[in-house]
């Protein structure tokens, strides 16, 4: 099992304060010296991570007080800089709203580049909500993700001069990336998604699938992926193709990790209060789902609001039913284990794993449950996945 | 208020490879009806009372209705070029052309590359052009609000803000869900406009009559005035206790002005 650390450098001061955190939100609400602070932080968990033989995961969101990291790339490129062994996954860049192909594949070359080929690479669509930052069209999103992915993909792969492209969405005359990727042709790709549909596509394009934080996305694509990929590659699919999600805190007591797990669910309750006018713009989804929601007078989210039973949760839930729910792991590094096995064993297993702590914890809580997950609960992981008949 | 739906008919017409789907009522002078963003309702009591009048021809815009979206089509120029080969195919002449909101944004760009077929044209609280600086906004943005929302910007009487879709047939639901997609994709950058609309208006060459609702705060009274000095010789009914779908709140005013201005078109 590979763990990467993930955090979105969220700003967490301002999420007491009676506007909406996202999209709207007063950038003058975020204190310069805190802020500050909180990225140098961010960096001092990373190197911590580096020391510890974890991964390190960004992503970017923009307008928010949830996420500070507005480029994914650029935060790997410093992080890159004050670390030495871990692998730098971006999960990832929002092409879907990332109008420029081109200035993405220089910048993963560039981190390639500079890491020494430690980078992996998730070209995802991004959240509905940043269409109406990068003004993107929301309605022709999914055929342009394609269109950039695809082409994001060759211009990396082309090391012999540039691409003429005239698609439907870009034009370019030289599509030349210099400096090239250090791994070749390219780095490892994944791809995040709660959908079926695209854990197939995952599955025949050989990338890896990271299903995050919702428990019953992961029960219904793993088995898709898995017979997929064993139709279009022939064997099956290697346990590192498939990657979970969850918010993770560890602590040597149980009562103290289950208040850090509370702590880092402030951030999914903070999330959920974007405006819900910004939640689907036109086009993202099906004409039958925003049929509903116009008969309704109501708008969407994906989170799951009940138990595995059927039960309701609280408003908002407890750690406890999260950890219920798979959402969250949190105890002393054998509940942890237990916790995380449980769900390994349940969806047939997966050889990734990225742990999110942030929310209102501190540095010091984020360290410590770092420190206490990288020595006592990975390498229990790491024995558990080599037993595993498809480990690579 | 009328209450009575139309007498018409509706039809599927093929252009250039395209179906489309198009309704139409009444007899006399032939007059093309294009529909605000939220798609055409044959049953809205104004648009009776244009059919008792004029030979209404009401297309649902490729993307709205039943009508076909292709691929390609992304802007309003793109439609406006369909829509020219539309009037040729059904040998419209003389017409008068009335363009609501987002269909008067189309109607606008239809106008700006030929008037041949086109004796009037009428613009009512239309979208589609840009006059401010680039810090401000010239249009609300509807795209920022979900469909079932939207009614809050587009009325002025506060009965109308808040309406309930319940009662809509799924059919009609889906039908509504795709319009308001197509809206999008038209209308979402820009915001709702062109950007070489402003400088296309002067090539209108027919007699133009805007018609606006006072308290329109999708586009204001003022916004009208700046397409009224763009338009050679345009004029500018306002009506009062009205927001941006005067036909919707007062159909009776709104067929009056329509008519006060297609009347006087002989002696001009």
């Amino acid at each position: 099992m590979q763990s990467w650390y993930f955090s979105e450098q969220s700003y967490p001061a301002a999420w007491d304060e009676p506007v909406p955190p996202k999209v709207t939100s007063p950038s003058g609400l975020v204190d310069p010296e805190t802020a500050h602070r909180l990225l140098q932080e961010y960096i001092v968990e990373c190197k911590l991570c580096d020391e510890l033989g974890l991964n390190i995961m960004a992503n970017e969101h923009h307008a928010t007080y949830t996420c500070m990291n507005i480029s994914c790339m650029m935060t790997l490129a410093v992080i890159a800089s004050h670390t030495k062994r871990a692998r730098l996954l971006a999960l990832g860049v929002p092409i879907m709203s990332r109008t420029d192909p081109y200035r993405v594949a220089e910048e993963v070359a560039y981190v390639d580049m500079l890491s020494r080929g430690r980078l992996e690479l998730g070209l995802i669509k991004g959240t509905a909500f940043e269409l109406y930052m990068s003004n993107a069209n929301p309605v022709t999103a999914g055929d342009r993700y394609w269109e950039a992915h695809d082409l994001i993909v060759a211009a990396l792969t082309k090391k012999d001069g540039p691409i003429s492209y005239e698609g439907n969405s870009f034009n370019y005359r030289y599509l030349n990336v210099i400096p090239p990727c250090y791994q070749q042709p390219i780095p490892p790709m994944w791809l995040t998604t709660l959908s079926t549909n695209t854990a197939r596509e995952a599955a025949r394009r050989g990338y890896v699938l990271a299903i995050t934080a919702v428990a019953r996305a992961a029960r219904a694509s793993y088995p898709i992926y898995r017979e997929e990929y064993l139709r279009v590659h022939g064997r099956p699919a290697p346990l590192d193709r498939l990657c979970y999600l969850a918010y993770v805190s560890v602590a040597r007591d149980e009562k103290t990790a289950i208040e850090r797990g509370r702590k880092i669910l402030r951030f999914v309750e903070t999330s959920e209060r974007i405006e819900p006018r910004f939640i689907n713009p036109p086009g993202q989804l099906p004409h039958a789902d925003n049929a509903r929601f116009l008969k309704t007078g109501t708008t969407t989210t994906h989170r799951t609001r009940t138990l595995p039973d059927g039960t309701p949760m609280s408003n908002p839930p407890t750690p406890q039913e999260q950890i219920i729910n798979n959402v969250l792991f949190a105890g002393t590094p054998d509940q942890v284990y237990n916790q995380i096995k449980d769900f390994y064993d349940s969806v047939g297993g997966f050889g990734q794993l990225l742990v999110q702590l942030g929310g209102t914890m501190t540095h010091e809580e984020i360290c410590d449950s770092l420190r206490l997950y990288a020595t006592e609960v990975q390498p229990r992981l790491e024995a558990l996945t080599k037993s595993h008949p498809m480990a690579a | 208020m009328h209450t009575q739906a139309a007498p018409g008919q509706t039809r599927q017409v093929s252009v250039t490879g395209t179906n489309i789907e198009v309704w139409e009522g009444g007899a006399g002078r032939p007059l093309l009806l294009l529909h605000p963003g939220d798609g055409f309702d044959a049953q809205a009591p104004y648009v009776a009372a244009l059919a008792s009048r004029y030979r209404v021809i009401a297309p649902s815009c490729p993307g709205f209705g039943r009508s076909e979206l292709p691929k390609y089509m992304r802007s309003v120029d793109d439609l406006s070029y369909f829509y020219l080969d539309l009037i040729d195919a059904l040998k419209l002449d003389q017409m008068i052309v009335v363009g609501i909101s987002f269909g008067g944004w189309l109607a606008a760009e239809i106008a700006v590359k030929n008037t041949a077929r086109i004796a009037a044209l009428c613009l009512v609280d239309t979208l589609g052009a840009k006059f401010s600086d680039p810090m401000t906004r010239d249009i609300t943005d509807l795209l920022s609000w979900p469909q079932h929302e939207q009614a809050q910007w587009i009325y002025h009487d506060e009965k109308l803000r808040k309406p309930t879709y319940a009662h809509l047939s799924d059919e009609t639901a889906l039908m509504f869900a795709r319009n308001h997609e197509s809206f999008g994709l038209f209308g979402w950058a820009p915001t709702l406009h062109s950007r070489h609309m402003q400088h296309r208006l002067h090539r209108i060459d027919v007699p133009t009559q805007l018609i606006w609702g006072a308290q329109d705060r999708v586009v204001t009274v003022e916004y009208g005035r700046k397409w009224q000095q763009a338009i050679a010789g345009a004029q500018m009914v306002v009506i009062d206790n009205a927001g941006h779908y005067p036909q919707i709140e007062h159909p009776d005013q709104f067929v009056a002005a329509l008519e006060r201005f297609v009347n006087n078109l002989a002696a001009r």
